[in-house]
């Protein structure tokens, strides 16, 4: 049997694997995506004081911290069951907001995007931030940079610092947001919404203009049907900061709707030996292995699984974009709502539109006269057991799970982050990718490694997050090897 | 371009902050690519191992390495790296002295992988055959997994370094100096120097009002930091909130006592101090009052304890940064589970 590695362990540090057998005729009998390496956190929090976690949490990830930041905050909220003033709720939804902005752009333009703006087919050395700015003019280049620098700004204004805020604490947050601090944050929100409006025409245009692309995005290639998750309001529209889990089933049909402690009915986690990376599924479905369809328990967690478990969109640009997106992929509405798009490669499109939601959301709650209230405490007074916070990361529904003894002291962690949930569904993905591109022994090289790179980017997937160990990146290579396992040829490229 | 000289940053087990961090001193990184060719940069360009392993020894100008060694690739890339630079530079806290996976020292491989697999609230398995292993029989074939390290260590602990860099991420303003001084021509400083990041005790540039000496001891009382809601003028010790400040270098502008946080001690201990978790107990002992002269010991001993016992997590509050840099710096590993977990011992030990 022959073997192809997608191997980085021949380069760098061996932080992803593909490995994909053919059988005797010269197909796809199997691809395996390892992750090859757990740093745990899940281990050495235990003992830990509670209310260090979202201090200690955050280094999970250099990339998201502020995500592990507020669900670590709302699990201490739960495990003291102590509510915080309306201001400290809604300054940490404020920052969470402007994160969302800076994490979403960062993807269309730094990581993802490129492969569309620049194009798929452009030469590996342009499809980058540098190539996406000469593409786009260096006007708008420039406001890029500015968009990703000013809501940098806004964080360590709101959390204390850029990288890994700090500001978290049950009950509330630290620091009061002052006036003059509230106009400066308006103004870097209604910039953002002008921005993320530019966005979304971007990528409008991109999809009308480009054939190819467009065949992409709707075609079978990159389609899983699958069930989607995502947090929701109280009117069912999609939430970043609160609320609660709503999973709905491959055509549309609510499937489950709870509370995010209560996720230990719903979500089970399925462990294989020969990865470090354990796979999510629905636990009134089951396990059925790498399966999509509404047999499988393979659910989803990603921007177009939010908005596909929601009924809309809480503000109204964001609102007008999310009714537009689907009436493209021709969703029809059933029961008042529209039927899930199942076409991977609309995740882009779906986090543009969150990137405008994220926008609108905090321009709304720069304008809260509540914000610069300073009752931004409230002092636990319960002893603590158990807590549970969630809120969606960029990639997905973050979950921490959090049991202490009477001193809130960690006895027991358990975290599922967003690139978790759909470790899943991005196996699917791999090996549909292999499977279209391997034929009967005859191995399209360069557009293995594009397809590959594109049905993972998709995901924007997070491994620092999801081992609780990684670095963002992927780097990963080909390597063509006969039976015997001797090299042929050798291709590489790094995955964001 | 061949000219220039060639740069190099890479992040073992790290989170990513690090390089984030490096790219947030914005359009000065421009400048810097114009000075020095980044040649391998995980974070933001392609690159091969075969790449650097082509290169002469020295013949990286400069390589930023961070992250802390928790696998065998993370060695051998610091070693690789190390012999291939001129100036081989620790950067950021896990590289420096571990940071949080240096926690990961209180437990072994064996404890993460129970807890993470078999005795865990969304796993539903008791099987340990399906605990992840190093070679997994599939039917198409076989699939391998890197062991774990039992033991974190930094890149200090590691490899000979020429200079490091602290901080949890190391801030933009110390960055850009940083860059500055590599870009200058004016020398660089003695073998072993801690850069980006001033001598003293962060306390030196908190603006908190401080009215303890450390020569007046006094009665306090400990609180945890959700309990009270302090002054954000006045010292948080003062207040009863342990603050890394006495026991942390200074470089970042006290920004978590600025959130009115306290310092949770990022940028490692002060010049000259080997311990940082025993230099902070030190400063804390001086100015407990543990009684006056002629109180029954008893009575002595139960007032400290009353003192201290809301610090419910002590390695975890004084070491959060740099256990693996203490004198006291790993619990002893629990015995292997299985033959496999044996093998991973084996070969995953330092």
């Amino acid at each position: 049997m022959k073997k192809i590695s997608i191997d980085p362990v021949t380069r760098l540090e061996g932080h992803g694997r593909i490995e994909i057998f053919l059988d005797d005729e010269g197909e796809v009998a199997n691809a395996y995506f390892i992750v090859p390496e757990l740093r745990g956190f899940e281990q050495f929090c235990i003992g830990r004081a509670a209310e260090d976690m979202p201090n200690i949490t955050n280094r999970i990830c250099g990339i998201c911290p502020e995500a592990h930041h507020i669900a670590s905050t709302k699990a201490l909220d739960a495990l003291y069951r102590v509510e915080p003033p309306p201001a400290a709720r809604k300054i940490r939804e404020l920052l969470y907001s402007a994160f969302f902005v800076a994490d979403h752009t960062t993807h269309f333009y730094a990581l993802g995007g490129p492969d569309l703006i620049v194009g798929p087919d452009a030469p590996p050395a342009e499809r980058n931030l540098l190539g996406v700015l000469r593409k786009i003019g260096s006007e708008k280049g420039k406001e890029v940079i500015e968009c990703r620098r000013r809501n940098h700004h806004v964080i360590q204004t709101i959390g204390g610092r850029a990288i890994h805020p700090c500001s978290g604490l049950p009950g509330g947050w630290s620091k009061p947001v002052t006036e003059e601090e509230r106009r400066e944050i308006e103004t870097a929100a209604e910039r953002n919404v002008a921005f993320a409006l530019y966005s979304l025409d971007l990528f409008s245009r991109i999809l009308q203009g480009d054939t190819a692309f467009r065949e992409s995005v709707f075609s079978d290639t990159y389609l899983h049907r699958t069930y989607y998750m995502g947090t929701v309001d109280d009117e069912d529209r999609v939430n970043f900061y609160d609320g609660m889990l709503r999973i709905v089933d491959p055509d549309g049909r609510e499937f489950a709707r709870f509370h995010p402690r209560d996720y230990r009915q719903h979500i089970a986690e399925h462990v294989e030996s020969w990865t470090y990376l354990k796979f999510p599924y629905l636990k009134k479905v089951g396990w059925k292995g790498f399966a999509d369809g509404s047999e499988s328990g393979v659910y989803c967690a990603t921007p177009l699984s939010r908005l596909n478990a929601a009924e809309g969109m809480a503000t109204p640009y964001a609102q007008e974009a999310f009714e537009y997106f689907f009436e493209t992929f021709g969703s029809r509405k059933v029961d008042g709502r529209y039927r899930p798009v199942h076409n991977r490669l609309a995740t882009h499109w779906a986090r543009l539109i969150e990137l405008l939601y994220a926008a609108e959301r905090m321009l709304e709650l720069s304008r809260d006269p509540e914000i610069t209230d300073p009752h931004i405490r409230t002092i636990p007074r319960e002893k603590p057991s158990e807590g549970v916070g969630s809120v969606e990361a960029p990639r997905g529904t973050l979950l921490h799970h959090y049991r202490t003894d009477e001193r809130g002291v960690l006895t027991r962690v358990n975290l599922i982050v967003g690139t978790t949930h759909n470790h899943a569904p991005i196996a699917l993905s791999i090996k549909k990718a292999a499977q279209t591109l391997i034929r009967k022994k005859s191995i399209i090289e360069e557009g293995l490694l594009n397809r590959i790179e594109m049905a993972f980017r998709l995901y924007d997937p997070c491994f620092a997050c999801a081992t609780h160990s990684l670095p963002g990146t992927m780097p990963l290579s080909v390597i063509i090897r006969d039976a015997q396992g001797t090299v042929l040829r050798e291709m590489a490229q790094y995955l964001r | 371009m061949a000219d220039k000289p060639k740069f190099a940053m890479y992040w073992a087990a790290a989170c990513g902050g690090c390089d984030i961090a490096l790219l947030g001193i914005n359009e000065k990184i421009l400048d810097f690519a114009e000075a020095f060719e980044p040649v391998f940069w995980p974070c933001v360009m392609d690159g091969k191992k075969s790449d650097i392993e082509g290169l002469a020894d020295g013949a990286l100008a400069l390589t930023f390495f961070n992250g802390a060694i928790r696998t065998e690739e993370d060695e051998a890339m610091a070693r690789l790296l190390r012999k291939k630079s001129a100036v081989f530079v620790a950067f950021g806290s896990c590289a420096v002295e571990g940071c949080m996976p240096g926690l990961s020292n209180l437990s072994s491989a064996d404890d993460h992988l129970i807890t993470v697999y078999l005795d865990n609230p969304s796993t539903t398995v008791t099987d340990p055959a399906v605990v992840p292993r190093l070679s997994t029989r599939v039917a198409e074939g076989e699939l391998r997994l890197p062991g774990l390290y039992d033991t974190v260590r930094s890149v200090r602990q590691t490899v000979d370094i020429d200079y490091m860099i602290p901080g949890c991420p190391p801030e933009a303003h110390q960055l850009e100096a940083v860059m500055e001084l590599f870009m200058g021509t004016s020398g660089l400083p003695e073998k072993g120097a801690v850069l980006g990041a001033g001598t003293r005790a962060l306390c030196e540039e908190c603006p908190r009002i401080r009215s303890w000496t450390g020569r007046e001891q006094r009665r306090l009382r400990f609180r945890r930091l959700y309990e009270i809601i302090p002054d954000s003028t006045r010292c948080l010790i003062d207040q009863g909130i342990v603050c890394m400040g006495p026991a942390t270098r200074g470089g970042c502008t006290a920004l978590c006592p600025g959130a009115n946080m306290p310092c949770i001690g990022c940028y490692g201990a002060p010049a000259g101090v080997a311990d940082q978790g025993a230099a902070m107990l030190s400063a804390l002992a001086s100015i407990t009052d543990a009684g006056s002269a002629g109180q029954p010991e008893e009575a002595m001993q139960r007032e400290v304890e009353a003192a201290f016992e809301p610090i419910v997590d002590p390695v975890g509050t004084f070491y959060k940064f740099s256990l693996a840099h203490a004198l006291l710096n790993r619990a002893r590993p629990a015995s292997p589970v299985t033959d496999e977990a044996a093998d991973r011992k084996g070969k995953g030990r330092a």
